[in-house]
């Protein structure tokens, strides 16, 4: 049993490994991820927030405006979630104290 | 060749600590080693994450009087990194829930050993 | 975790250390515009200087320092000033969370953006602490046999 664990561990590590091939080298400034309009004629958003961060929020911290301005929604959706854990360990450890 | 390693060899390095803890949840009988199985795996995955928003030349996303904002080859790309800020935060809470379902279960059955439960349970 | 540690000079450290950690945790909040930084890490600190009290001294000891029933409220405040400039933003004319419509007179709105940034960051801290110090207290409380 513990001889096929390994083989399909040794088997998924080479299947990843052989799908990195076609991945574009790392750091390229000429990525589809870093340039500024992407094929469809749209625009692409690192280059948008690099370029119009200080401009619209009066802020040199480019990671604070993204996170609390440009995708606020995901941070208040994040609090949510952290709230909602903080109460489940309140209830499971509640139960055991009351028998 | 030398430039084809040079530039993916960071892809395979956070697949090796995948493939770690992989191993720690399949291979491992306790359930708390299994757990910090998970807890590398998904140190894993916000490593990946955040080495692919490298640039060559590039610094810290804050920007400084002496590099134009303007020309975006400064700078990295700062989206990778808020999302991640959110899933390591998001990871420990997770964290947490899991170790009160350990106590819990500790609690009920005086056990941490997955043959053992399974054999109490039926 | 509930009885103090048994050596005096685990608890002398830790009640030198305290204050000054918070201290720092403070600043990395309030300069979250500046430099690396922001709500989830001043909060992560907080809670850390107040953490490292309660395992060195145990319950009788640290209760002095941030009482228990207190931090689910606080944890329920820090979520409510979040959504409250969102409302009050959507309340005053524009969308969700558009800070550029704040009601406050005579500032132009990159610097009404500026000061909604900020205070969702003090928000986010404040809730990311008392959740951090709830989950600690609840495993503490909890780990009796049945």
């Amino acid at each position: 049993m513990k001889t096929i664990k390994m083989l399909i561990l040794i088997l998924f590590f080479s299947v990843l490994a052989y799908g990195t091939v076609d991945l574009p080298y790392r750091g390229d400034p000429d990525n589809l991820m870093n340039r500024e309009t992407s094929i469809t004629g749209t625009p692409v958003a690192g280059n948008y927030y690099i370029r119009k961060a200080y401009e619209d929020a009066g802020t040199i911290n480019m990671v604070t405006v993204v996170l609390a301005d440009y995708r606020g929604v995901d941070t208040l959706g994040e609090q949510v979630v952290i709230y909602s854990a903080g109460l489940i360990t309140v209830l499971i450890l509640r139960r055991n104290r009351r028998r | 060749m030398c430039d084809f390693f040079l530039g993916h060899y960071s892809y395979w390095l956070t697949m090796f600590l995948l493939c770690i803890g992989l191993y720690g949840v399949l291979m491992k009988k306790n359930l708390v080693k299994k757990t910090i199985g998970l807890t590398i795996l998904q140190s894993s995955i916000i490593l990946f994450y955040v080495s692919i928003a490298a640039k060559w030349d590039a610094t810290v996303p804050i920007s400084d009087p002496s590099r134009p904002v303007t020309d975006a080859s400064n700078y990295l790309n700062p989206l990778p990194h808020t999302l991640m800020l959110t899933a390591i935060v998001v990871g420990v809470a997770t964290l947490g829930v899991a170790f009160a379902l350990l106590m819990a279960i500790f609690n009920r059955y005086q056990s941490l050993d997955e043959q053992e439960i399974l054999d109490m349970i039926e | 975790m509930r009885t103090q540690y048994d050596s005096l000079i685990v608890l002398l450290g830790a009640r030198f250390l305290s204050p000054y950690i918070m201290m720092f945790g403070l600043y990395v909040i309030f300069h979250g515009h500046h430099s690396p930084g922001g709500g989830f890490q001043g909060g992560t600190l907080l809670a850390a200087s107040v953490l490292l009290v309660r395992v060195a001294g145990g319950r009788l000891v640290a209760r002095r320092q941030i009482k228990e029933f207190i931090t689910t409220p606080l944890a329920a405040v820090g979520v409510v000033i979040y959504f409250a400039t969102g409302m009050t933003a959507l309340v005053a004319g524009g969308s969700f969370l558009d800070y550029g419509h704040l009601p406050f007179p005579g500032i132009n709105p990159v610097l009404l953006r500026y000061y909604g940034i900020l205070s969702i960051e003090i928000g986010v801290g404040l809730a990311v602490m008392s959740i951090l110090i709830m989950i600690f207290d609840n495993m503490a409380k909890g780990e009796d046999f049945v």
